[in-house]
């Protein structure tokens, strides 16, 4: 049994290195050990599920889960649906099950997304409960809620076009008072797919020649906005949610293989370019948007 | 009305979203959605006689990113263009903010421009024009309609008359067959609005 211990957060800033624990695991079945997690965020979540995707496609199991031992995040990630979304994914014993009827907090639950109704329901999702997030916690205008819908819709639709495999979106609003001083919005969307090399290879890796990998491949889509289809309204939505993101001030990197690139503004330290990960199937796409000014 | 020989269509982008795809879905999002509306925006423009103005409603449209926009605004405009059986004209009304951005940049991606109709009785050219190309089409616009012979004054030189006849090539104005007079496709829409 390859024991996998989820360190006492997992969010944004810890995940790749989980991603690359569970990239390199052994033959046998797995153990997530989550008993010690105390905060998770969206990136955490959903990290979560591609892991254990992996984890079954690769030993040919069903991965166990062991609980937080925590109520607090069991309740938070019940409230995120995580539990729903994780009965597909691990052998799970003694899951809380979420509470229906009352009003929720929660931005976006995690939600699956393999096909065009996927997007859609997202879009209706977030189009009736973020607006009153993004003018209340992060002082955006009231029409702010429209690119808010488009950038997830465009970047779900990656998926959908370009994975060939299914995935998993989130996004939830927290007060970063000590990181940041102000609420962000974190946003995170994840496939176990064939990742960019691949999708763009057949496409544009004759002219990388042997320069073509995983770091060649997310530059050539998320600066260049280059695409496997030879229409050329198509590759735009990456390079629109780029520019949406920098309009907020946001960070957005994505991670596919062994490589991660990132737009990152001043507040954020992450490298724009990190290669010599390990290699992780799909693509892992993380976004942040912080308030206008602080609380 | 002789010189204006263009059959009116009117399309509510809303409505036919709703009849095409699902009256589950009430956005204009992902790109089998925008082709499926497009589609059907087409099949409306093949009863419409050889010349025809359009006007394409996207008021009651919550929601349109990018992959539809591109569906269903610059992929009609460019199938138009190529359609040499049929002179197709289009405006695009209800152009709000939310939406504006996201038309200009599929519109510039494929090197097209549109008449947009951004504000009440305001219309703008959205897309991919030079400068000539926007003070002349601003001239047509504020005029309404001009006539063959006020143009030598109208337009300063040279360049902003090469501009024109580029206005009336990508379908920005309407030039009557036998007058050469030339209309601003805002004041031809009137009757639709």
């Amino acid at each position: 049994m390859n024991v996998i211990a989820i360190p006492g957060s997992l969010d944004h800033q810890t995940v790749d290195a989980f991603l690359d624990e569970v990239a390199v695991l052994e033959e046998g079945r797995s153990l997530f050990d989550v008993r010690h997690l105390r905060w998770v965020d969206p990136n955490g979540m959903v990290a979560l599920l591609v892991a254990g995707t992996v984890a079954a496609r690769r030993q040919g199991a069903v991965p166990r889960l062991e609980l937080p031992e925590s109520s607090d995040v069991l309740g938070y990630l019940s409230r995120m649906g995580f539990f729903e979304a994780a009965q597909e994914v691990f052998g799970l014993e003694g899951a809380p099950r979420r509470r229906g009827g009352g009003p929720s907090d929660v931005l976006l639950e995690i939600t699956s997304i393999a096909a065009n109704a996927d997007v859609h329901e997202v879009v209706e999702r977030v189009q009736s409960r973020a607006g009153a997030i993004l003018s209340s916690k992060l002082g955006y205008p009231a029409t702010s809620v429209v690119q808010f819908a488009v950038i997830l819709s465009e970047v779900c639709q990656n998926i959908v076009e370009h994975a060939d495999s299914a995935g998993w979106v989130a996004a939830q609003a927290y007060n970063w008072a000590k990181r940041l001083g102000r609420y962000v919005v974190v946003i995170s969307v994840m496939d176990v797919g064939q990742g960019f090399r691949r999708s763009l290879g057949d496409e544009h890796s004759a002219r990388y020649a042997d320069r073509w990998g995983d770091a060649t491949a997310l530059e050539a889509a998320f600066l260049h906005g280059l695409t496997r289809f030879a229409d050329s309204g198509r590759g735009q939505g990456i390079q629109q949610i780029r520019r949406q993101v920098q309009r907020w001030n946001g960070a957005i990197t994505i991670r596919s293989g062994t490589a991660r690139i990132g737009q990152v503004p001043d507040w954020d330290d992450t490298l724009p370019l990190a290669d010599a990960l390990q290699p992780f199937p799909g693509a892992q796409i993380s976004i942040i948007l912080p308030a206008r000014s602080g609380p | 009305m002789t010189d204006v020989p263009l059959d009116p269509v009117s399309i509510d982008v809303s409505r036919l979203l709703q009849r095409t795809v699902t009256s589950l879905y009430s956005h204009l999002v992902t790109r089998p959605t925008g082709r499926a509306v497009r589609m059907a925006i087409e099949a409306q423009l093949q009863v419409a006689g050889s010349c025809s103005l359009s006007l394409i409603d996207l008021t009651e449209v919550a929601i349109l990113d990018f992959s539809c926009a591109d569906e269903v605004v610059a992929k009609l405009l460019d199938d138009a263009r190529a359609n040499l059986a049929h002179e197709a004209f289009f405006v695009l009304r209800g152009v709000r903010e939310p939406h504006r951005d996201q038309i200009q940049v599929v519109l510039e991606r494929r090197s097209l421009a549109a008449v947009a109709e951004t504000a009440p009785a305001t219309f703008e050219l959205l897309g991919a024009c030079d400068e000539p190309e926007r003070r002349a089409w601003g001239m047509v616009e504020e005029k309404g309609l001009v006539v063959d012979g006020e143009l030598p004054t109208l337009l300063s030189g040279s360049e902003e008359l090469a501009a024109l006849e580029r206005l009336v090539e990508r379908r920005l104005v309407f030039r009557g067959p036998g007058s050469n007079r030339v209309h601003a496709l805002s004041r031809l829409v009137e009757r639709l609005l």
